[in-house]
């Protein structure tokens, strides 16, 4: 297990390089420098120039991709003299936009990001994994066939129409929510309950529809396992069959998609962020990437790969616990 | 004074009666295509102690007709007739809750493949322990003692050890142990076994099937074997019964049908065994087609369509449905058209059966 996790790790470490360089390499292959996308109206040559040199961006790819890893694992100094300024390790830079230190862009949005991530993971699970479940019991019923049809239309429903619909109805019409935002759970737990309840329960009911489908369709399958049937076999009441058996079963793979899908979220809610206008990692990402502004692009891109190796890690070790015949080694 | 006696003597009577009586038994179920009259009209009875083996294609309703026994068919899908009856108890019908506190208690089941019937992500001995606890609610350390002293029984070493070993750790024929493990738990009366030896090698076969023989002459319970193996049923039978189409078409001890079969079908099953003793050139003789479609079932004899000796063309192999009929030996019965003697003869004289 120890030197399961120590190999995941390494190659994790590997992998999140291997992202940096290709996004560096990516920035680069843009064919306008982010000084013009900077210098606004009244720019000339020199004025580029000046900027490029101010960002460091005359310097050649790989120098300037040195200095970053150098920045990254040891910190890096800006400028020479009195306008220096130290920025400490890990160190992403500072926004070419605002001058910002990234890793102050970063913890102020991923909060936000981790709200509306997790409010709707657990939304999603809950309402998908128990319809598909009770679906799949009562098979045939009036309520499997009505879940199904929910669900087919949920999955092919998409966020940015459903969300403004919902925004429209209970933000401007009927005036019961607050227009969604982020306020900090630990100063005002209740705000940050009924700012985010609208995206979450967007997003939430969305993707359960997909849940609900997967769930519905394992335990279909599993109900059909000889192992079901050896649990009725023994006079276990249905119950238990359903919930020790079947369940247990069913779940495994669930865990693995819930997992994952955890993962890819958090890097950045982006159409979910747009829709609602909550300034999240996705939402900072995108506005980055347009305005080339690389130092932040870098810093989003770097931690939405760390979140999903990170869960691909947890996924795994879970699934050896879940199931007993899942070495990991 | 009077309450003992009187339960005593409804003791005996249950003693007298066979354990299991099956009676007119049909099974139909609706699918898509039709109805699927898997099982059509079977009666047969079992002892205490005696063991009972059911032979036939797959698709010839065996299987279907040892799962109703337990209640475990689909019964929102499915249209049960006739009569079954445990210790004198009818099944049939009866409410779905009682037959569950029945089920692992006064019939169990061995299924075919036990690595499937297992379920993968608890430990075997948790596994045997509930079966014990579903009908020893409560006594959980009972239980574990009981699944303990149960794998111990059914020969597996190490019991206390391998008690928390998960199925995928078993070898395939410790795995059937295991299962044998579970369904004795309670100590049934009626024991099912569903192919238990199919997934197995052949020394393990024979462990398995010597164990099965032990446990029922400690237990005397009456035992069904199912199986498509002719070699297993006439190593552990004392009665066959031969399925096909979802009818029994031969009914007899083993000696009768194994020997001196009268039905075609029986002797199809027979011929396509190969022999050690035989010629290793001689091509064996499968029974020409396929098993029939239990939704459309050929008319009069299922089997006439594949039968060497069928009498067509006004004759009524095609027309009428043969009833079991009795032989001229006692408790031998089949359902075949040909007189008695005709098939006497051509078993005699054309069957020649690879062991021979």
């Amino acid at each position: 297990m120890a030197r399961y996790l120590i190999r995941r790790i390494l190659l994790a470490v590997l992998t999140m390089f291997a992202v940096s360089i290709v996004t560096f390499l990516l920035f680069f292959a843009v064919p306008t420098s982010p000084a013009y996308v900077m210098c606004g109206k009244q720019c000339d040559a020199h004025a580029i120039a000046q900027t490029e040199h101010r960002l460091g961006l005359d310097e050649p790819t790989y120098v300037q991709y040195g200095q970053f890893m150098k920045g990254m694992v040891a910190g890096r100094t800006y400028g020479t003299g009195d306008l220096a300024v130290k920025c400490p390790a890990p160190c992403l830079g500072f926004s070419f936009r605002t001058n910002e230190p990234v890793t102050d862009i970063i913890k102020r949005t991923v909060p936000v990001t981790v709200s509306i991530v997790v409010g709707a993971l657990v939304i999603q699970t809950v309402l998908g994994v128990g319809l598909g479940m009770i679906s799949a019991l009562k098979r045939g019923s009036v309520f499997d066939k009505t879940a199904v049809g929910v669900s087919l239309v949920g999955a092919s429903m998409q966020i940015y129409f459903f969300g403004p619909i919902l925004l429209l109805i209970f933000v401007y019409s009927l005036h019961v929510l607050p227009n969604p935002g982020y306020t900090s759970p630990f100063d005002n737990p209740g705000q940050w309950f009924t700012q985010l309840l609208l995206p979450w329960a967007t997003l939430g009911f969305l993707n359960s529809a997909i849940y609900a489908r997967l769930s519905r369709a394992q335990m279909l399958e599993t109900l059909s396992e000889d192992f079901v049937r050896t649990a009725r076999a023994k006079g276990l009441p249905k119950r238990k069959v359903y919930a020790r058996h079947a369940l247990r079963a069913a779940i495994t793979p669930i865990v693995t998609i819930a997992g994952l899908d955890l993962g890819g979220a958090l890097g950045g809610a982006v159409i979910t962020e747009t829709v609602f206008g909550v300034n999240g990692l996705g939402r900072t990402a995108v506005q980055a990437v347009n305005d080339l502004n690389l130092p932040v692009v870098m810093g989003t891109v770097l931690l939405a790969a760390f979140f999903i190796i990170v869960m691909n890690i947890i996924v795994d070790v879970l699934y050896s616990v879940i199931d007993p015949r899942v070495r990991l080694g | 004074m009077t309450a003992t006696a009187s339960s005593a003597a409804t003791s005996e009577v249950q003693d007298d009666r066979p354990y299991l009586e099956v009676d007119d038994l049909r099974v139909q179920f609706k699918t898509e295509d039709g109805i699927v009259r898997a099982v059509d009209g079977i009666s047969f009875k079992l002892e205490r102690g005696r063991t009972l083996g059911i032979v036939g294609e797959s698709g010839s309703g065996k299987s279907v007709t040892s799962l109703t026994v337990l209640g475990l068919h689909n019964m929102a899908r499915t249209r049960v007739t006739g009569s079954v009856r445990v210790n004198g108890r009818e099944i049939v019908g009866l409410d779905e809750e009682k037959v569950r506190r029945m089920r692992g208690r006064d019939m169990a089941m061995i299924f075919q493949d036990p690595l499937s019937a297992l379920h993968p992500y608890y430990t075997i001995g948790r596994q045997i322990a509930e079966a014990y606890l579903v009908h020893h609610p409560g006594q959980k350390a009972k239980a574990k003692r009981r699944a303990i002293e149960m794998l111990d029984r059914v020969g597996i070493p190490q019991p206390q050890r391998r008690y928390d070993s998960y199925p995928h750790e078993f070898s395939g024929g410790m795995r059937q142990r295991a299962m044998i493990a579970m369904a004795l738990v309670n100590d049934p009366s009626l024991l099912i076994a569903d192919e238990p030896t199919t997934a197995l090698d052949v020394t393990v076969q024979a462990q398995i099937l010597d164990l099965l023989d032990d446990l029922q002459r400690e237990f005397n319970s009456a035992i069904i074997m199912i199986t498509h193996d002719l070699g297993v049923v006439s190593r552990v039978a004392n009665d066959v019964m031969v399925m096909y189409g979802g009818h029994a078409i031969e009914f007899g001890s083993v000696d009768q049908v194994l020997t001196e079969p009268q039905h075609p079908y029986t002797w199809g099953l027979l011929q396509s065994v190969p022999s050690l003793r035989g010629n290793a050139e001689d091509d064996l003789d499968p029974i020409p087609g396929s098993p029939p479609s239990l939704i459309n079932l050929p008319s009069g004899c299922a089997f006439h369509p594949r039968c060497a000796y069928r009498m067509i063309g006004g004759g009524p192999c095609d027309l009428e449905v043969p009833e079991l009929l009795p032989t001229a030996q006692e408790g031998h019965v089949v359902a075949c058209h040909l007189p008695e003697n005709e098939r006497r003869r051509i078993f005699a004289e054309e069957i020649k059966l690879g062991a021979e």
